[in-house]
């Protein structure tokens, strides 16, 4: 049996209640009692132990008891109402003996050179949480024992992997580990290794095989075991949060996104072409084609038209298979990446039942352990203090009975704000529309270069009328939800997240629908390809010199502005919403753009290293932490999921109906004289049948299966089956779940019932 | 000489990872620093049982190190028995402005008094680093939120907790009322008090939980 729970604290408090007041809850002294109390206690329990209801505690006990059953039925356990003995015996319950204590029994086993004997149940002192100098730890000794066997066991069976992720997961202290591991990895290897001798070059692939077991299985997850930043990330999170450290987290997932992006097109596509170049360049370098594209870059490794229709070095690499499989392999890949990232943030966001309105859960999870600087510690306190006080107050109030009026004329607000914002976007979409399909009849051309402007810079005329829509909206809707002053901040910035989506997608719909359709009927355009390639690239560097633009001159100005005539004494607070979504737009246009342009993702990796410096840097600047709350987790798997559905999704469907329909330019490019880009892949897979008959094989089984709609079919109908199993089977434990707790409350009634008749039968 | 030369090996580690940014595999450490702060199977063991690479373990060395440079030995293969005391370790700048910090050295520490071993910090930041579960976090929060270290958080605890959040800016009321309703919210067996199980439960129900009790070394 084990003494858990201090007995020798719970008797002064009995002893302090000698006074005869009935008090409600005592107060426990901090740590150092427990030393004093461990000299007392063996006097103690020697006088209590067998005085099972003496007259003066009982009456005591009785009186305070049957108060409180008169009171409150029998709701309310007080511990000092009790005999020594039922104080014991609930101290000795198994409930009690919790894992928290398995660490001192196995470090006094560890360390112990007695026998070990069993004590006598009755005496024994309890084993206080943080007290070393206890009189008898033979009572630890028998459990302790058990209990090293058993930790050691179950980590026998297990591989090496499982057997150290288990081990780093024991809430033991790190010395008890050490000790098991020592053990149980030393029974392992024991059956290994023959003898004793183990040579030199045994210890060298040992040492190799662990750095390399290591490496592979902290590369596993992949990104975030990179190290990248790894200071400036926790200045960040040391200053301001979690909140804005998940867009700096994100930033860096895009940068190693776009890392291998770049490495799988770099290594397959562009290195080849670029040791083997077709023909040389014809125009002259000038500084404007950084940012238009043309001239110099239009007829470079960047853009769809350099690459070769034929075959490199001899007869060995066929670049129109080595395009189509290359694309085909990085979205392969990225959705993979993408698909677990999202399961893994789904998974450890996991909500099963009740929402976290919850008060219990603020209070023990909302303290960020990462923000260490001073004034935003004081921040994060003053924001808690300010939620658990709108939290108390809506208790109390109850719901707010708002009159007729008052719900009216907040439909009115709404429904004007989402009307304001809708017809903006609306228009935005239109002008975009129209100005691609130049239907303002502005001769851009003369203007521009009537002002003595390089040749082609009205192209940019497009790109710099997007990005400024998608500087200018999210402003108004910003203005909007604060118009609207929603009860809730998870339902503002869900509701502003939303509508910076929809102008998001609007104008990227409106540019594919111009790409996929105008482009290629347009025939004054001899690469089509390159052409799409190049306003992609022009709009990614518009969309960042204005976010350089807005970040140095726009945050810094907003900061003076408010400082000065709002006569605010706080600074402004960085907006993660808007910028996460920022950074969406532009991975979108990059996956859409690795087809016409393989070098946007170099483009795409520079900006987003710049981005993050110069954003860093406007942070700590301009703006500070913030006060309200911000879910991070919650709002993390949002923007990932919004990276896989609208963006990554519309990419695929994007890439697939040009490949699939889409006439490719007869004069350039590597799909040149085909019908569609697609049927190149085909040839290619014909030429490599024909080269390795093997493949024959593999292509029937692809004609068979997948071609096949039969077999479509089964197979979808078959997931939607899973699918639907899977589903209630989730909603089963769902029940389960909420069962399980209720039977918990229900076993408490109980216990407090058999304690009360337990009292009463001891009178 | 020694001494300096670890010295002067850790400021050039720490320069080069400046330069570099990124640490890919852990294996880049020359021997002749090994030998000289920690054996192969020391290292070998801390890292089996921690959730750090080679690299972060002797970075935290370093950090442990430089909060006193007298009494920490550079040399651990004789396993040294060296302790530093509650008030240095809190004194970190990760810990400083932390409200929990006393309690957190407390809660690793084997004598409950915050007198930490370089295995006892190790411990603490490998199990407030972002790759430790949700079940092992959750235990040592329980831990650390129990004041008196009876193995439930009762009412004074949540009131000491509260207050530490809040900086004592809510009234003394709004405690009691906060402190009641958690209770309320959270305990299931009825005896008004959190037991571990109770904390467990309410925890699993907190999705920001595991990014919020984290802290980066």
């Amino acid at each position: 049996m084990d003494y858990n729970v201090d007995i020798c604290e719970t008797d002064i408090d009995y002893e302090n209640l000698a006074d005869g007041e009935p008090a409600q809850d005592f107060s426990f002294n901090p740590i150092n009692e427990p030393e004093t109390s461990t000299q007392n206690c063996p006097e103690i329990l020697e006088m209590e132990v067998f005085k099972e209801c003496t007259d003066v505690q009982s009456s005591r006990s009785s009186s305070t008891s049957d108060e409180s059953l008169d009171r409150e039925e029998i709701s309310h356990l007080q511990r000092h109402g009790w005999s020594a003995a039922t104080v014991k015996v609930l101290a000795s319950m198994p409930s009690r003996t919790a894992e928290l204590n398995k660490s001192r029994r196995v470090r006094y086993q560890a360390s112990s050179h007695e026998s070990p004997h069993c004590p006598r149940p009755v005496q024994g002192a309890s084993v206080l949480a943080d007290v070393e100098e206890i009189n008898t730890e033979a009572s630890n000794f028998c459990a302790a024992e058990n209990n090293m066997d058993q930790l050691v066991s179950s980590l026998q069976g297990l591989s090496v992997h499982e057997g150290t992720r288990k081990l780093r997961a024991m809430p033991l202290s790190l010395a008890d580990k050490i000790e098991i591991r020592k053990v149980a990895f030393s029974l392992k290897t024991e059956s290994s290794f023959i003898g004793r001798n183990i040579p030199c070059y045994t210890h060298l692939s040992m040492y190799i095989s662990t750095t390399w077991r290591h490496c592979l299985f902290s590369c596993l997850p992949v990104f975030s075991s990179f190290k990248l930043w790894h200071s400036a990330l926790k200045t960040l999170s040391g200053r301001y949060g979690t909140g804005v450290l998940s867009y700096f987290l994100f930033l860096r997932t895009l940068l190693f996104l776009n890392l291998l992006l770049f490495v799988i097109t770099g290594l397959f596509l562009i290195f080849p072409q670029a040791i083997y170049p077709p023909r040389s360049s014809k125009a002259n370098f000038s500084g404007i084609e950084l940012l238009t594209g043309t001239g110099y870059f239009s007829d470079s490794l960047m853009f769809y038209g350099y690459y070769s229709n034929g075959t490199l070095h001899g007869d060995q690499y066929r670049m129109p298979a080595a395009y189509f499989f290359t694309i085909g392999f990085t979205l392969f890949i990225i959705c993979i990446i993408l698909v677990y990232r999202l399961s893994k943030s789904f998974g450890k966001n996991f909500q099963v039942l009740k929402s976290n309105e919850n008060l219990a859960v603020k209070v023990f999870s909302c303290w960020d352990f990462k923000v260490s600087k001073k004034i935003s510690v004081r921040l994060q306190s003053e924001k808690i203090s300010t939620q658990l006080k709108e939290q108390l107050s809506e208790m109390i109030k109850g719901e707010d009975k708002k009159t007729c009026m008052q719900q009216l004329r907040r439909l009115i607000v709404h429904l004007l704000a989402w009307i304001a914002c809708l017809i903006s976007i609306f228009l935005g979409t239109i002008g975009v529309h129209y100005l691609s399909e130049n239907k303002f009849n502005f001769n851009f051309k003369a203007m521009l270069q009537a002002h003595n402007l390089p040749k082609d810079t009205e192209l940019l005329v497009l790109s710099a009328v997007v990005s400024g829509i998608n500087l200018l909206l999210p402003g108004f809707f910003n203005l909007c939800v604060w118009a609207e002053k929603y009860e809730s901040p998870g339902t503002r910035v869900y509701v502003s997240v939303f509508r910076n989506l929809l102008l998001k997608v609007s104008v990227i719909g409106v540019l594919c629908y111009r790409w996929l359709e105008r482009i290629p009927d347009n025939s004054t355009l001899e690469c089509w390809e390159s052409f799409v390639g190049q306003e992609l690239y022009r709009l990614l560097v518009m969309d960042f010199i204005v976010t350089v633009v807005y970040t140095f001159l726009g945050e810094f100005l907003w900061r003076v502005f408010s400082q000065t005539i709002l006569q605010k004494k706080r600074k402004p607070v960085f907006d993660i919403a808007r910028n996460v979504l920022e950074l969406i737009y532009g991975q979108t246009l990059t996956w859409i753009g690795v087809l016409f342009a393989p070098l946007l993702p170099a483009v795409q990796l520079i900006k987003l290293i710049v981005l993050f410096y110069m954003k860093k840097r406007s942070l700590i600047l301009n703006c500070q932490a913030s006060r309200k709350p911000w879910r991070a987790t919650q709002m993390t798997t949002l923007f990932i999921c919004i990276l896989w559905f609208p963006s990554f999704l519309g990419t695929v469907v994007t890439i697939i109906y040009t490949v699939w329909t889409i006439k490719p330019s007869e004069n350039c490019g590597p799909f040149r004289n085909l019908k569609t880009m697609f049927e190149g892949g085909q040839m290619s897979t014909r030429h490599l049948e024909d080269a390795h008959p093997i493949l024959k094989w593999l292509s029937w089984v692809y004609d068979c299966l997948v071609e096949n709609p039969v077999f479509l079919f089964l197979a979808s109908g078959v997931f939607l089956m899973v699918i639907y199993f899977q589903a209630q089977v989730v909603d089963g434990q769902r029940k389960i779940i909420s069962r399980l707790e209720k039977q918990i409350e229900n076993e408490g009634k109980d216990k407090k019932f058999l304690i009360a008749k337990l009292q009463d039968l001891c009178k | 000489m020694i001494l300096h030369r670890c010295v002067i090996v850790s400021i050039l580690c720490k320069f080069r990872l400046h330069l570099k940014g990124f640490v890919i595999m852990s294996s880049a450490i020359k021997p002749s620093i090994q030998s000289i702060c920690f054996s192969h199977a020391v290292f070998l063991s801390l890292q089996d049982c921690t959730f750090f690479t080679r690299k972060e373990i002797l970075r935290l060395h370093g950090r442990y190190h430089e909060l006193a440079p007298h009494l920490v030995p550079m040399d651990y293969t004789n396993e040294p028995d060296c302790k530093l005391p509650l008030a240095l370790i809190v004194n970190m700048p990760e810990l400083k402005e932390n409200p929990f910090r006393n309690r957190i050295v407390e809660s690793f520490s084997e004598d409950g008094m915050g007198n930490l071993s370089f295995n006892e910090f190790v411990d603490m930041f490998s199990v407030l680093s972002e790759m430790a579960p949700r079940e092992l976090k959750a235990i040592y929060a329980f831990k650390i939120y129990d004041f008196n270290v009876d193995n439930y958080l009762c009412k004074e605890d949540l009131e000491k907790t509260l207050n530490k959040l809040t900086k004592e800016e809510l009234t003394p009321e709004e405690v009691e009322l906060v402190c009641e309703k958690t209770i309320e919210e959270a305990d299931l067996d009825g005896d008004h008090k959190l037991s571990f199980a109770d904390f467990e439960n309410m925890i699993s129900r907190a999705p920001d939980f595991l990014s919020t009790f984290h802290i980066r070394i």
